[in-house]
């Protein structure tokens, strides 16, 4: 559905982004990740035709964004970061004044904005001005107005930054509902949001894009090491180290500290078959306490954190 | 072209929500009606020569005021971003933003014709240079218009933008009082660039096809270079 190649933009001598290349295909919800300043926005500036790339290009069905870029805008919504929205019109007013740009003829229209703002649940807030609204309402302006002609392709910059736990539950809602039949790209720094809501994940650091994989791939992609707590009382370190290095499978047992008799240990697993029933089982022989035991799989932080370090 | 008049519509509409429209109207009225009237009744003449003989010299500092929001602050929340994304062209946001300033300056101008009223109940008006000096006013404000909406899309600084649209259009109303400073060989020329000229041929009722062509043209290199300047930012 979208084509992005060789995409290049420069902001005079800065290069924001470097030759960046992907596909996405119709109905797929795509994350955008990277640190600040790795040139997301610039990447979706580009494709909604705002920005034009220094070289590269962007086709979007049969369009491509140099000569067609009407018909492109067409077929995309598009919330910008933040939401900037006329602040000293009435919502219902902008609301309007978006469907008549959009080309929505007037029979449609009213039906149209009812809907949406049900979708959206800024109902009680259409006679408000845009000034008045709190963060979270004006995100959803924001996002009604990407959505008024009902695009096939929704762009969204950063849809929950600087709203509250509540709110961003609820955008993300709104953007899984919506991902059911649309084609949704959004941008993000916060991974569990990339984690909850994408089906596919594109890394982007400095320009440059480090990983561009499904959100499962990635995840296993990161290593087949998983770590295991465990905390146990009435043991001693290396008894401990004795009995379970016997249990295929673990590779490194690391103290993590020991206060009050309680030995707090960190242990690699190479495999990633579950093996935590096998220490159970080996501590049950022995008369230490088992506090605590819990498995950690490789998040996509952790994998984000390597991908993006700087070096 | 849809577009753009739907863009015009939210423009026009928007300078009335604010108290933008009210100040600089107002602010327009009292000094035009102070300068005509204090002087009025010592000329003791059924005419509205003085109003319009005024009329460049305060346009050139209440238009810029009129259009330095126009694209300044668009740029400055971000709003011009959403605007772009939606399917218009930079011609129709363009056209939309200069037509609501001209809107705007009619509507400005409308209570203004109080005065030809008053003194055509007082005494003998002649109402050819009156028709005219109101067409004259309109082009003027039209091609000052341009030149305002120039400087409103070079900055995101909306006093700056006011400060430079009101020295390129205090310049072009100045320049032909200022012709004696200049290289004899140069006069006609300077003269012919300087808007006070044409605009007091209209005003007294003189419709030449030069002075038309000349507001045209002067609002035609604006929106172009307002154009230009779009064009060339993203």
């Amino acid at each position: 559905m979208i084509h992005v190649e060789s995409l290049t933009k420069y902001y005079n001598d800065l290069c924001a982004v470097d030759q960046i290349s992907f596909d996405i295909s119709k109905g797929e919800i795509m994350g955008l990740l990277g640190p600040n300043g790795a040139g997301k926005t610039t990447t979706l500036q580009i494709l909604t035709g705002f920005l034009r790339p220094t070289a590269g290009n962007i086709r979007v069905k049969d369009y491509s964004i140099d000569e067609d870029s009407l018909q492109i805008k067409n077929l995309l919504g598009y919330l910008p970061e933040s939401a900037p929205l006329y602040h000293d019109m009435l919502v219902y007013d902008y609301l309007d004044y978006v469907a008549n740009l959009r080309g929505i003829d007037s029979s449609n229209k009213i039906s149209r904005i009812r809907h949406l703002s049900d979708l959206c649940g800024i109902r009680e807030v259409m006679h408000k001005t845009i000034n008045e609204l709190s963060k979270g309402f004006k995100q959803r302006v924001g996002l009604a107005h990407a959505m008024m002609d009902d695009p096939e392709i929704l762009v969204l910059d950063e849809p929950t930054s600087g709203l509250d736990p509540n709110q961003i539950i609820e955008i993300r809602d709104i953007i899984r509902q919506i991902g059911k039949e649309k084609t949704v790209i959004l941008s993000t720094h916060i991974l569990s949001e990339a984690e909850a809501t994408c089906d596919r994940i594109v890394i982007i650091n400095k320009g440059k894009i480090v990983a561009n994989d499904s959100t499962q791939t990635l995840k296993q992609s990161a290593g087949g090491n998983n770590l295991i707590n465990i905390s146990l009382q009435n043991a001693e370190l290396e008894s401990v180290k004795q009995q379970l290095t016997s249990i295929s499978g673990i590779s490194d047992i690391l103290q993590v500290s020991d206060d009050n008799g309680i030995l707090n240990l960190k242990l690699t697993c190479m495999s990633s078959d579950d093996i935590r029933g096998d220490i159970y089982k080996k501590v049950r022989q022995t008369d230490w306490i088992l506090l605590e035991m819990h498995q950690e799989t490789q998040t996509l932080e952790n994998i984000f954190r390597e991908l993006t370090r700087e070096n | 072209m849809r577009q753009a008049f739907f863009i015009f519509k939210r423009e026009f509409l928007t300078y009335f929500v604010s108290p933008i429209a009210y100040i600089v109207i107002s602010f327009f009225l009292l000094v035009t009606g102070w300068f005509f009237f204090t002087t009025f009744f010592l000329y003791n003449q059924a005419s509205l020569r003085n109003f319009f003989s005024l009329l460049p010299i305060i346009f050139s500092f209440v238009v810029p005021a009129i259009t330095m929001r126009l694209f300044s602050e668009e740029f400055n929340v971000g709003s011009y971003e959403t605007l772009l994304t939606m399917p218009v062209t930079f011609l129709d946001v363009v056209l939309g933003k200069f037509l609501a300033s001209v809107a705007f300056i009619v509507a400005m101008l409308i209570p203004t014709l109080a005065y030809p009223l008053t003194v055509g109940f007082l005494g003998q008006l002649d109402w050819g240079p009156v028709a005219g000096g109101y067409t004259g006013a309109i082009l003027l404000g039209a091609a000052f218009s341009a030149i305002g909406l120039l400087a409103s899309s070079m900055t995101r600084n909306q006093i700056i933008a006011f400060i430079t649209g009101m020295a390129i259009c205090f310049c072009l109303v100045l320049i032909d009082k200022m012709l004696f400073f200049l290289p004899r060989f140069s006069l006609v020329f300077f003269q012919y660039l300087g808007a006070d000229h044409h605009f007091q041929n209209i005003s007294k009722g003189i419709i030449d096809s030069r002075d038309i062509l000349y507001f045209l043209s002067i609002s035609f290199i604006g929106l172009y270079g307002t154009h230009l300047v779009l064009q060339e930012k993203n």
